[in-house]
């Protein structure tokens, strides 16, 4: 249940780099910006965490255009996505220097009365924080693919997806996709930063762990692919746990990365990537 | 022409951005306060002589982000209160204490880097430890190139003395035997009261590793028989799977060698949620962080926690007290709320004030001398005194609890401030 949560994350991610050749880096410190969202509308506003979605949600919406209309925008040309990456370090950088002068450095996590109790099926308990945040995951995804393949939004993104110059050529405003693109894969982070901080203590520099996870997450799944990246979201939890179960946690992480490793020799495109031809 | 003239344009203004989110970033770590400014003096020799009126410059890497920031933040308060009440006291031999505090992001690669800009750049008088087992050894091998004392509060792991630097000095508890007195209250219980099975997790730290393994001869010796015995990489973040299955082996007791609030905070959520509550429940850090432990799992879950340590609040030594009072006139809370941290790192600073004023100076070949002297000092956490590898060998080692909001010392037993265990721990 946990993977689905990654899962979300990360499908921000790529769909970020798939339409916009934009590897965010910030994406983990928005995770976390998400989650202190939800914390601020707890402890201030003592609105309830899946409540304050209806707020944090559109609220990442428009820091993410935010985000795009200034910094990302602005990249052109072929070293695009290579900028892309010292460009997002860097707004990661400014997210989280606010992020510390606002809330310090001091670890928090979001509290509810559901977020430590669970129920129990015969001898397996199921925490309730986790079989809603997989039902929201469900959800959120589920939205995400009927906006990609029931709208003509949607089909505008994939268009953008598959080639954005022949995109552009039939007329799609490329530029636009993009930045509502943007705005999605952010506004996604807010649902797993509030799940992400209901269940982890958390502080600004949590964003590392995150982002390299979901970096991860998104190149063993195919750059770019949305049901690469939800598959190897779950899978990636999966791994981890049952080698640490069964096992010893020892091997939890490397356990995960041996996969990646092997699948990457066989596929280096990653599960569903598309293969690219080197011209020489 | 114009592509490499508009690529120039995008790297300056890229580069610009980048620079100005590292100086933001910086400027969010580092805040002047009354009592230490963070100027530095570009003619300062670091040297044994100050000018008359000079302020004394004391360099320090604190983790303000990063994996221990909650402790590098705490540890902030106590080495600025130090400072504070020393300058309000005409100072160290008449010079203000400026300190001079960089943030080291919890890497041992930077703390290395911090000191040695400290030094060399900075021209600091003396050095305060980071905090840390992991951080305090590199630090002192750095100060040690340039014969600076490192007097620290948070290191005292076996590996730290192990390397044999006579200019390391940990003020606290040597952590080796930190759970001892648990181990002692445990296997004295009845046989029919006593946990049966015991679960061992602990991560693979320098801090928390040698604890767990130095009592588990101890337990396995009075009949409570291992359910489960393993170690995790410092690196993890997901505890749950490590939590479940710790719970999926019930056992009594469960002795967690964690550091850091987080830690402790995940397990003890997991075993909520899996309904499970152990008889017996210790950690080795986290539960002695005061405020910072409740606001992260709630009073109620906190009732029946331990926690050893060689300190805690609501201590008798009269030091002490005059401490916790003056951090709670600043910082506000209560006594229960300090955290352990924050004496560890207000007793580096008085150590280092009376080898000062013993020695007349701020020479850190005498400082060095001095502390290797045989001498009983006197700190917020009781007397200390140095062995030849730095170990302050006065300390004794206690386990706390919270029990309802208060945090009480409860071992060793024979000892007149310990009140009776809450045994077993409430359910969550």
């Amino acid at each position: 249940m946990t993977g689905s949560v990654y899962a979300l994350m990360a499908t921000g991610l790529t769909l970020i780099f798939g339409v916009m050749d934009i590897i965010n880096l910030a994406q983990g410190i928005l995770v976390i910006l998400g989650a202190y969202l939800s914390y601020a509308l707890q402890v201030h506003l003592h609105i309830d965490l899946f409540v304050g979605l209806l707020i944090t949600i559109p609220t990442m919406f428009f820091v993410g255009i935010v985000i795009e209309r200034a910094f990302i925008g602005r990249l052109k040309g072929p070293e695009k996505t290579a900028m892309s990456i010292l460009v997002t370090y860097a707004v990661s950088l400014l997210i989280e220097g606010t992020l510390n002068m606002v809330f310090s450095t001091n670890d928090v996590q979001l509290h509810a009365w559901y977020v430590d109790k669970s129920f129990a099926l015969g001898n397996v308990h199921f925490a309730y924080i986790y079989v809603a945040g997989f039902f929201l995951a469900a959800i959120l995804l589920s939205a995400l693919y009927v906006m990609l393949y029931r709208t003509r939004f949607g089909a505008s993104i994939r268009a953008s997806l598959a080639d954005q110059t022949a995109a552009a050529l039939v007329g799609i405003d490329v530029k636009r996709v993009s930045t509502i693109c943007f705005g999605i894969g952010v506004a996604v982070t807010a649902a797993g930063g509030m799940i992400y901080g209901a269940t982890n203590s958390f502080n600004a520099s949590t964003s590392y762990d995150l982002i390299s996870r979901l970096l991860t997450i998104i190149v063993l799944g195919g750059m770019g692919s949305l049901g690469g990246a939800m598959l190897a979201g779950v899978g990636m939890v999966f791994i981890g746990d049952m080698v640490g179960v069964i096992w010893s946690p020892i091997w939890s992480s490397m356990s995960y990365f041996i996969v990646l490793t092997l699948v990457l020799l066989v596929r280096p495109q990653g599960l569903f990537g598309k293969p690219l031809v080197r011209v020489a | 022409m114009n592509t490499k003239r508009k690529l120039f344009k995008t790297l300056s203004a890229t580069s610009v951005a980048a620079v100005l989110a590292l100086v933001l970033s910086a400027c969010g770590t580092a805040k002047p306060n009354a009592a230490s400014t963070t100027t530095t003096s570009k003619s300062g020799s670091g040297g044994s002589s100050l000018a008359a009126g000079a302020p004394v410059k004391i360099g320090i890497s604190l983790s303000l982000s990063g994996d221990f920031s909650a402790d590098g933040q705490a540890f902030k308060q106590g080495y600025e209160l130090w400072a504070a009440d020393v300058n309000k006291t005409g100072g160290l031999l008449g010079h203000q204490v400026v300190l001079k505090i960089v943030s080291d992001a919890s890497d041992p690669t930077q703390v290395v880097t911090n000191y040695q800009q400290l030094i060399s750049s900075d021209h600091v008088n003396l050095t305060f430890g980071p905090f840390s087992s992991l951080l305090s050894l590199p630090s002192a091998k750095a100060v040690s190139r340039y014969g600076y004392a490192l007097v620290e509060g948070a290191g005292g792991a076996p590996s730290v003395f192990q390397a044999g630097l006579n200019n390391l000095f940990d003020v606290s508890l040597p952590v080796a035997n930190d759970l001892v007195p648990f181990a002692n209250w445990v296997t004295s219980l009845p046989a029919a009261s006593r946990p049966q099975t015991v679960a061992y997790v602990t991560s693979n730290d320098p801090f928390t590793q040698p604890q767990v393994t130095t009592i588990i001869p101890t337990l396995t010796k009075a009949g409570i028989k291992s359910v489960y015995n393993h170690v995790f990489p410092a690196e993890v973040t997901d505890f749950t799977p490590i939590a479940d299955a710790v719970a999926a082996a019930k056992p009594q007791a469960v002795v967690l060698g964690s550091v850091d609030v987080p830690t402790v905070s995940a397990f003890m959520q997991a075993f909520e949620q899996s309904g499970y509550t152990p008889k017996v429940f210790v950690a080795t850090g986290g539960p002695d962080q005061g405020s910072t432990f409740i606001k992260a799992v709630g009073l109620k879950n906190a009732n029946g926690m331990m926690v050893p340590n060689a300190w805690y609040g609501g201590s008798a030594n009269p030091l002490s007290k005059a401490m916790v009072a003056k951090y709670i006139a600043k910082y506000g809370g209560t006594a229960a709320g300090v955290s352990s941290d924050v004496a560890e790192a207000y007793s580096v600073g008085e150590v280092v004030a009376q080898a000062v004023k013993a020695t007349g100076g701020f020479d850190n070949a005498k400082i060095i001398a001095y502390l290797h002297g045989n001498h009983t000092m006197s700190s917020v956490q009781g007397p200390v005194k140095f062995n030849k590898l730095g170990m302050n060998i006065t300390p004794t080692a206690f386990t706390f609890q919270w029990q309802g909001s208060k945090f009480v010392q409860v071992n060793p037993v024979s000892d007149p401030n310990s009140v009776k265990v809450l045994y077993p721990k409430p359910a969550w």
